[in-house]
């Protein structure tokens, strides 16, 4: 298996998701198998290959430093889970 | 066995644009929470940067001032963590193609010249503010989230671990501080966190070239905790190593009121920051067109400066250092010099009486009460030998308070100097007759006697004979 | 007489000869829903009573005499991954089942501009990822043509409405092919533009180097009318195109003559089904007899695409989602404190789906597998790229089927995430080399299931695949059919 237990829990850690036991062994096959099939891009010589982050080339696309207008307080916490005294809220950061 | 240490710096600086360097909300400090946001800064489901032109050429001006090399080809990156004062959890930065590198700041520390290296200069977006619930983080059972910081553009600016003790890296965030004013990219305020360091110290035995495991103390905002933190640190990682411990990696915070550094303690595993190009930003290609059109527009740089108060004026390689070591004084200095103000009087004047006044009332170089025109024009007054220097420092007071020109004051409290050779005479005459003793030793050769006797002309007539007339008198009256 | 079975243009013409108003029209569309919705399950938010208001706004307008543009007064639906100011927008995920946005996405403000009817958004798989809009979180969207069968993804609600009558076009995302699958799956029309041709802001990001808005319709004509009005250059997406818009409606021609048109052998082989090839093959015997010139060329790096799709959208997915946290918006699972508050509120709100491309992303992007993983991924997307360059020097356009197999029966899927990626393999190379692609109907498998026909576009040049559509179109009636909703539910 290229995808261990361990793999996968380093992974749920980093993707902020937990998953239970009794799922592991579902996820781990089926990644497994999406990552061993996805290795048939080790056959493609890329030695002298850029890598490609964009669909198509442009750059230097800038905006002028002009103020524009914020939104209203209300609407920028209007879909806040919880919020107090004009603040989005959150449980304590650090863990006991 | 004595002990090296490795110091380095990532000088976090707060650029001075009017909006964020991803959307085009205010920046601005103390607004109230939450209102200098927008669907961008607050990273809304859909939306999408696009860059201020203006934190681009900010950080370019800021790499040429600091002597850096500017990558032709630029582009953002994602940097992955989560933390609720970052909307999308991951921050926008710059990781393998950073706008600047290899760069380089000269710093002086007791009259010795140091080269400090600069790794790179990035373009990055500030994170919102956490108000924690209780007095600490620790004791805290929730925390408020504020975004108007989120997105303020800050540069990164990573120097070489070249620095080998808290003077050093002092001298090197003050040289920083001072360039970045002079260029006019940030306000660096430090109390407001415009300008703030994460800093790295190791130890390692002297002569080694190897380096130690080191420690990171964050978000240091004030050159006095700088250096206590430091001292601290290296204090603290002798006595480990001395007891024959390890220095363990790790990010410690610095406590400004107990001067100390603490664990933090973390549980979290080391930052897997998963990298990634951030695909809704082009690449930023820069041409040396455009390099040498912000060269050009650069002002003159502290170094440059420096040389030239030593060379135009003649003032001592330290004042120069002194009076250019932030743009405002610079700026001060010349407009003094201006008024036709002699320069090593000027020097003397703004780093003697006026820096204490500053210092003492908190008061900003740009602010002071007492304006360049108005020193300038007390230091003529000098110079006609209106006044004493002595009477001079009353003047400065009374200025420091009272908006007068220095003439009126001069005029208004009586102080002008007694250049009229009869009354001076007369003052003369009297304290010769009332020291016989004084005259005679002075008279046996014990020329420092003639000391005495100016100091009773000075007292007769309130210091306001010219002290020059009144030796150049005696000496006639005395006889050699 | 029923409308809502007509193409948009037929449909402003008689709203411009006053032959039915806005309001009847709306009507007639919402009656259809009525009847048909409870089967089909294209929708996930429905706006009847502004609808009515905005037909009645358009009906005066025409009343006092003033002109009308196309898509005035016109029903359509909007992908619900498409932020629509005030109305509710889910991405059909639980994490955002109350998340009302404060804001309009670009191409909701240039659609706006032409005052259409607005009827609701529509059903997708959560975030866009998938390819038969099973993995929504609400409920699956069922094949117009057999409701046995999905409708295609990730747009499976736009498509399926278009197809049913539901809507008289819809707006829909293209990352891998989530416009042109379900337009082929339902027997409509889907054009995926080229990347930067349509802005992206307010388009709920999935995989931002790939995703596209375009349209679904009836018809050619009506795509083209739809993609002149959602077109151009925003200076909220840097990514946008700078190029000047041309009139899309002027490519409608029927003129293929001396059109060289390329075959890639690499999309006739495997896994394909034999009824789609011949479809395919008939429908370029079609353009032959019409005068264009059929010429085999070689995508050699076509084989990677997959593996190299799949790598780059979940990476970006990744991060496009870590903001779904419960912090600051999006729902809330508490924990005694932050992390466990973040991570309960993703286990338990993220369908399984979704989760599994967020954890292959983080995996390809973490330390150690960054290099074998993600920035591989990259370097193979430039040869995929060049392979595009290389074969339209030779060709003007390139055609192949859109979907390997016509539409399959709902649950057959599923649980073999790799097996369905699989299905990807014609519209993700299009993604990865940014260019522009059109699905439209070119017959039926034996079943009754829609086929559809590919073609794809140098980049900046929809006209070329528009008038090339176009004139396939017109010596066809497959677009005339309209679903006949069989099947056993």
């Amino acid at each position: 298996m290229k995808v261990t237990k361990k793999d996968l829990e380093n992974v749920a850690v980093l993707s902020r998701l937990s998953i239970p036991e009794a799922e592991q062994k579902k996820y781990i096959e089926q990644m497994d198998a999406i990552l061993t099939y996805m290795d048939n891009l080790s056959a493609v010589d890329t030695e002298n290959v850029n890598p490609t982050t964009y669909a198509l080339p442009m750059a230097n696309v800038f905006r002028e430093d002009i103020v524009k207008s914020s939104l209203a307080r209300d609407a920028a916490l209007s879909n806040a889970p919880v919020k107090e005294n004009g603040y989005f809220k959150v449980p304590k950061v650090l863990e006991d | 066995m004595n002990y090296e240490a490795v110091i380095g710096l990532e000088i976090h600086c707060e650029l001075k644009t009017k909006t964020k360097i991803f959307c085009g909300c205010a920046t601005g400090f103390g607004a109230e929470q939450n209102t200098h946001v927008c669907p961008v800064c607050l990273g809304l489901p859909g939306v999408l940067p696009t860059i201020n032109k203006r934190v681009v050429e900010f950080a370019i001006k800021a790499g040429l001032a600091t002597n850096c090399e500017i990558n032709k080809y630029s582009k953002f990156d994602r940097k992955n963590y989560y933390y609720p004062d970052l909307p999308k959890n991951w921050q926008t930065s710059q990781y393998d193609l950073p706008i600047c590198i290899n760069g380089w700041v000269d710093i002086d520390v007791e009259g010795q010249k140091k080269r400090i290296r600069l790794t790179r200069i990035h373009m990055e977006e500030d994170a919102g503010k956490l108000v924690h619930s209780g007095t600490t983080i620790k004791d805290s059972i929730s925390s408020d989230v504020d975004y108007n910081r989120t997105g303020v553009p800050l540069l990164e600016i990573v120097s070489e671990p070249d620095m080998r003790s808290a003077a050093e890296a002092r001298a090197y965030m003050e040289k920083i501080k001072a360039i970045m004013e002079y260029i006019d990219v940030s306000n660096c305020r430090m109390e407001e966190g415009n300008l703030r360091a994460d800093i790295n110290v190791s130890l390692r035995p002297e002569g080694s070239e190897e380096l130690g495991t080191r420690t990171e103390m964050k978000n240091i905002n004030s050159f006095k905790s700088l250096e206590d933190a430091i001292n601290y640190e290296i204090e603290r990682q002798t006595e480990v190593l001395e007891d024959g411990g390890h220095v363990v990696q790790e990010t410690r915070t610095f406590d400004p009121a107990r001067g100390i550094t603490l664990s933090m303690r973390s549980k979290e595993n080391a930052h897997d920051y998963r990298y990634m190009p951030e695909p809704d930003l082009p690449p930023i290609i820069t041409s040396d067109e455009t390099i040498e059109k912000y060269r050009a527009e650069l002002p003159e740089l502290p170094d440059a400066r420096r040389a030239r108060l030593e060379k135009d004026y003649g003032l001592s390689d330290y004042d120069a250092g002194i009076i250019t070591s932030t743009r405002a004084m610079a700026e001060y200095f010349d407009a003094v010099v201006k008024t036709g103000a002699d320069a090593k009087l000027a020097a003397n004047w703004i780093m003697g009486d006026l820096a204490n006044a500053l210092n003492e009332d908190s008061v900003d170089i740009a602010k002071s009460p007492v304006e360049a025109q108005r020193l300038g024009a007390m230091i003529l007054l000098i110079m006609k030998n209106t006044i004493s220097g002595k009477i001079a420092k009353k003047v400065f007071k009374e200025m420091w308070t009272n908006p007068d020109a220095p003439e009126k004051i001069v005029k208004d409290k009586g102080l002008v100097q007694i250049t009229d050779t009869g009354a001076i005479e007369k003052a003369v005459d009297a304290a010769i007759a009332a020291s016989p003793k004084a005259v005679e030793e002075y008279k046996g050769g014990k020329k420092k006697a003639l000391g005495a006797l100016v100091g009773q002309v000075m007292k007769a007539t309130k210091g306001k004979a010219n002290p020059q007339m009144v030796n150049q008198m005696l000496v006639a009256k005395l006889g050699n | 007489m029923r409308y809502f079975a007509q193409p948009g243009h037929v449909l402003h013409d008689m709203l411009v000869k006053k032959e039915i108003s806005a309001t009847e029209l709306t009507k007639d569309v919402l009656a259809r829903i009525e009847e048909v919705e409870g089967t089909i399950g294209a929708y996930l938010t429905l706006t009847k009573e502004t609808a009515l208001k905005e037909a009645a706004a358009v009906d005066e307008k025409i009343a006092r005499g003033e002109r009308t543009t196309f898509l005035e007064g016109l029903p359509g639906a909007i992908k619900d991954n498409i932020c629509t100011c005030g109305v509710r927008t889910t991405c059909a995920s639980k994490i955002l089942e109350h998340f009302v946005p404060p804001y309009d996405a670009t191409v909701m403000k240039k659609i706006k501009a032409v005052s259409p009817v607005l009827l609701g958004k529509t059903n997708l798989d959560e975030f866009a990822m998938g390819g038969s809009t099973e993995n929504s979180a609400y409920h699956v969207t069922r094949n117009p043509w057999n409701t046995d069968c999905v409708p295609g993804g990730s747009s499976g609600g736009s498509a399926a409405a278009v197809a049913a009558g539901m809507a008289i076009w819809a707006l829909g995302s293209d990352t891998g092919g989530s416009i042109r699958q379900p337009a082929s799956f339902c027997g409509v029309v889907g054009l995926k533009p080229t990347y930067g041709r349509v802005s992206r802001y307010g388009l709920v990001a999935y995989a931002s180097s790939l995703d596209q808005i375009g349209p679904l319709a009836r018809d050619v004509t009506d795509a083209a009318n739809l993609l002149n009005i959602i077109s151009g250059h925003d200076e909220m997406d840097a990514t946008s195109s700078a190029a000047k818009v041309p009139d899309f409606t002027a490519a409608l021609r029927e003129d293929v003559k001396g059109m060289k048109i390329g075959l890639p052998k690499e999309y006739f082989t495997e896994g394909m089904d034999p009824e789609v090839e011949k479809a395919v093959r008939e429908a370029i015997e079609t353009y032959r007899s019409l005068g264009a010139e059929i010429i085999e060329i070689s995508l050699p790096h076509t084989s990677y695409a997959i593996s190299t799709y799949y790598l780059i959208a979940p990476a970006e997915a990744a991060t496009n989602l870590q903001r779904y946290d419960g912090v600051s918006y999006g729902e809330r699972v508490d924990g005694s404190d932050l992390v466990e508050m973040m991570t309960n509120t993703r286990t338990e709100k993220f369908g399984e789906e979704v989760k599994r491309r967020i954890m292959i992303g983080n995996y390809a992007l973490s330390a150690g597998y960054y290099d074998a993983y993600y920035l591989k991924a990259l370097k193979v997307r430039t040869l995929i790229q060049q392979d595009y360059t290389a074969a339209f020097e030779n060709v003007d356009v390139i055609m192949c089927p859109t979907a390997p197999t016509p539409a399959y029966p709902i649950g057959s899927m599923i649980s073999d995430p790799l097996q369905m990626y699989l299905q990807d393999i014609c519209t993700v190379p299009l993604n990865l080399a940014g260019l522009p692609g059109i699905s439209i109907p070119c017959g039926t498998s034996s079943k009754g299931m829609p086929i559809g026909l590919q073609i794809i576009g140098k980049a900046l040049d929809e006209e070329t695949i528009l008038r090339a559509a176009y004139t396939y179109e017109q010596s066809q009636d497959y677009h005339k059919e309209l679903a006949p909703l069989g099947g056993t539910n």
